[in-house]
C-alpha cells in the first residue's frame, strides 16, 4: 500500500493522475483521517451526546411531572367544585327551610299577636261598658234622688200639700219612678218626651 | 421514509447500479473536463485538484496538504458547534440549541429509530450521529469559499467510515447469532430452492465482504469529486468567458454559466445533506439486517 501511495504521490506532483487513484488511499490519507474521524467520534460520544441525552432526559422527566401535577391540579379543582356545588346546594336548602320556618313563625306570632288585641279589645270594650253602666247606675240613683226632691218640691208647691213625711214621700216618688221606667223600658216615652218637648218649644 | 425503506429492501440491484452510474457519471464529467483542456486560458478541472502538492512533509505518511487543511478546519467547526451546544445545553432551550437538537433528532428518529425500531437503535444513534454529522461537515467544506474541496472527496474518510460500518455490522450479527449463524442466515437465506444457492451464496458472500463497504465507500467519492468537477467546469467557464473574453461574443456564455455554478452550488449543498443521510442510512440498515431474525 505504501508503494501504492507513494506511486500516487509521484503521479500527483508530475502528472494527471488517473481516475482510480481517487479509489485507491493513500497511506498519508487514511492516517490523517483516522487521526480526525478518532477526534470526532470521541467528542461526540464523550461530549456530544451524554449531555445532550441528559437534558433531553431530563426535559421529558419535567414535561412528565408537569403532566401529572397539571392532572392533581385538575382533580383537585374538580373536587373543590363539586363540594362546593354540593355546600350551595346544601346551603340553599337550608335558606329554603329558615325561610319557611321563620314565615312560619311569622304567622303564629301575627295570629297570637291578632288574638291578644282581639282579647284587649274585648277586656277595654267589657271594661268600658261596665264603667258606663257603674256611671249609668250612679247617675240614676243620683238622678233618683234628686229628681224626686225636685218633683217633690215641685208637686207640693203646685198641689199646696205638704208631704213632710217622709215614707210617703219616698213612696210617691218611687212609684212615679217605676211609672217612668216602665215607659222608658216600652220607649214610648222616650220618643214621646222629645216628640212632647218639641210641642212644648 | 417509507418509499425510501422501499428502495432499500431493493439495494441488490440498485448497489451495483448505484456505483456503476456514479463512476459512468464521473468518468462522462472527466471526459467532457478534459475535451475542454485546450482552450486557451481555460483552467479545467482536473483529478490533480484532489492531490494538492504537500505543504508538508511531502512523501512521508504525515504529509500534510490542502486536504488536511480542509478536514482540520471543518473538524473544528463541526466539533465547535456540538461541544459548545452540549456544554450549554440547558433543559429550556435557546434557539441555537433547540437547532442542533433538531439536527441531532434527525439522525435519531429519521435515521436510527425508523430502519431499527426503539430499542435497536439506542445502542447505534452515536455512531450513526458520528457519521452523519461527519459526513455532512466535510462534504459541505465543497461549497464553502476559501476551502472548495469537500473533505470527503479523497477516500481516506469514506474508506474509514465505510470499514467502520463494516465491523459494526459483522460484529453485531456475530453476536447476536454466533459466526455460523450470522453466516448461514446471510449465505443461505430459506425458502430458496437448493441449487439456486450455487449463484446466490457468493452473491451473498461477496455483499456482506465488499459491495456493501464498498458501494457506500464509492458513492460518496464518486459524489464529491464529481460536485467538485462540475462547480469547477461553471466557474472556470464563467471567468474565461465573462473575464478573459471580455469584449467577445464568448462574454453571452458567461451568462448562461454564472448562473449554472449557482445552481450547481446549491444543488452541491442537497448532495452534501443526501450524501450524509444516505451512508448514515444504508450504515443502519446493514447492521439492521445482522441483527434480523429471519432474513
Amino acid at each position: 500500500m505504501a508503494a501504492r501511495a507513494s506511486a500516487a504521490n509521484i503521479l500527483a506532483a508530475t502528472e494527471e493522475p488517473e481516475g482510480i487513484d481517487l479509489f485507491l488511499p493513500a497511506g498519508y490519507d487514511l492516517l490523517w483521517s483516522a487521526v480526525v474521524l478518532v477526534i470526532i467520534a470521541v467528542a461526540f460520544y464523550r461530549y456530544v451526546l451524554p449531555p445532550m441525552n441528559k437534558v433531553l432526559d431530563e426535559r421529558a422527566a419535567l414535561i412528565e411531572g408537569g403532566i401529572k401535577k397539571a392532572e392533581e391540579a385538575q382533580a383537585q379543582a374538580d373536587k373543590a367544585l363539586e363540594e362546593q356545588e354540593r355546600l350551595l346546594v346544601e346551603a340553599r336548602t337550608e335558606a329554603a327551610q329558615v325561610r319557611e320556618e321563620a314565615r312560619a313563625e311569622g304567622s303564629a306570632i301575627i295570629k297570637d299577636l291578632k288574638a291578644k288585641a282581639n282579647d284587649e279589645a274585648a277586656r277595654i270594650t267589657e271594661t268600658a261598658h261596665r264603667q258606663i253602666e257603674a256611671e249609668r247606675q250612679a247617675a240614676a240613683v243620683s238622678l233618683r234622688s234628686e229628681v224626686g226632691a225636685l218633683a217633690t218640691d215641685l208637686a207640693s208647691r203646685i198641689v199646696g200639700e205638704s208631704l213632710e213625711d217622709s215614707a210617703r214621700q219616698s213612696r210617691v216618688v218611687d212609684r212615679f219612678l217605676d211609672e217612668l221606667e216602665a215607659a222608658d223600658g216600652a220607649e214610648a216615652p222616650r220618643g214621646a218626651v222629645p216628640a212632647g218637648s218639641s210641642k212644648e218649644a | 421514509m417509507r418509499p425510501f425503506r422501499q428502495s432499500v429492501n431493493a439495494r441488490r440491484a440498485s448497489d451495483h447500479l448505484g456505483v456503476l452510474l456514479s463512476t459512468l457519471a464521473t468518468s462522462m464529467i472527466l471526459a467532457a473536463a478534459e475535451g475542454h483542456e485546450d482552450a486557451g486560458g481555460f483552467h479545467a478541472p482536473s483529478l490533480s485538484d484532489f492531490f494538492p502538492s504537500a505543504i508538508a512533509f511531502g512523501d512521508t505518511i504525515f504529509q500534510i496538504d490542502r486536504v488536511w487543511i480542509i478536514r482540520i478546519v471543518a473538524t473544528i467547526v463541526l466539533l465547535t458547534v456540538f461541544v459548545v451546544a452540549a456544554r450549554r445545553a440547558k433543559v429550556v432551550p435557546g434557539r441555537f440549541q433547540a437547532a442542533v437538537e433538531y439536527l441531532l433528532d434527525f439522525v435519531r428518529v429519521q435515521i436510527g429509530e425508523e430502519i431499527m425500531g426503539k430499542e435497536r437503535a439506542r445502542r447505534y444513534v452515536p455512531m450513526l450521529t458520528t457519521i452523519f454529522f461527519t459526513i455532512l461537515a466535510f462534504n459541505l467544506t465543497g461549497v464553502i469559499p476559501g476551502l472548495n474541496l469537500a473533505a470527503t472527496s479523497r477516500i481516506g474518510v469514506p474508506l474509514l467510515l465505510a470499514l467502520w460500518v463494516f465491523v459494526t455490522y459483522w460484529y453485531a450479527g456475530i453476536q447476536k447469532h454466533g459466526l455460523g449463524g450470522y453466516l448461514k442466515a446471510n449465505l443461505f437465506p430459506p425458502g430458496v430452492p437448493w441449487p439456486i444457492y450455487f449463484i446466490l451464496t457468493p452473491i451473498e458472500l461477496l455483499q456482506i465482504l465488499v459491495i456493501r463497504p464498498g458501494s457506500l465507500m464509492v458513492r460518496l467519492v464518486a459524489n464529491m469529486v464529481a460536485g467538485h468537477i462540475m462547480l469547477v467546469l461553471c466557474f472556470a467557464a464563467t471567468q474565461f468567458f465573462l473575464i478573459d473574453s471580455a469584449g467577445t461574443g464568448l462574454m453571452a456564455f458567461g451568462v448562461l454559466t454564472l448562473p449554472a455554478g449557482i445552481f450547481v452550488t446549491l444543488f452541491e449543498v442537497l448532495v452534501a445533506f443526501l450524501q450524509a443521510y444516505i451512508f448514515a442510512l444504508l450504515a443502519a440498515v446493514y447492521i439492521n439486517m445482522s441483527l434480523e431474525e429471519e432474513h
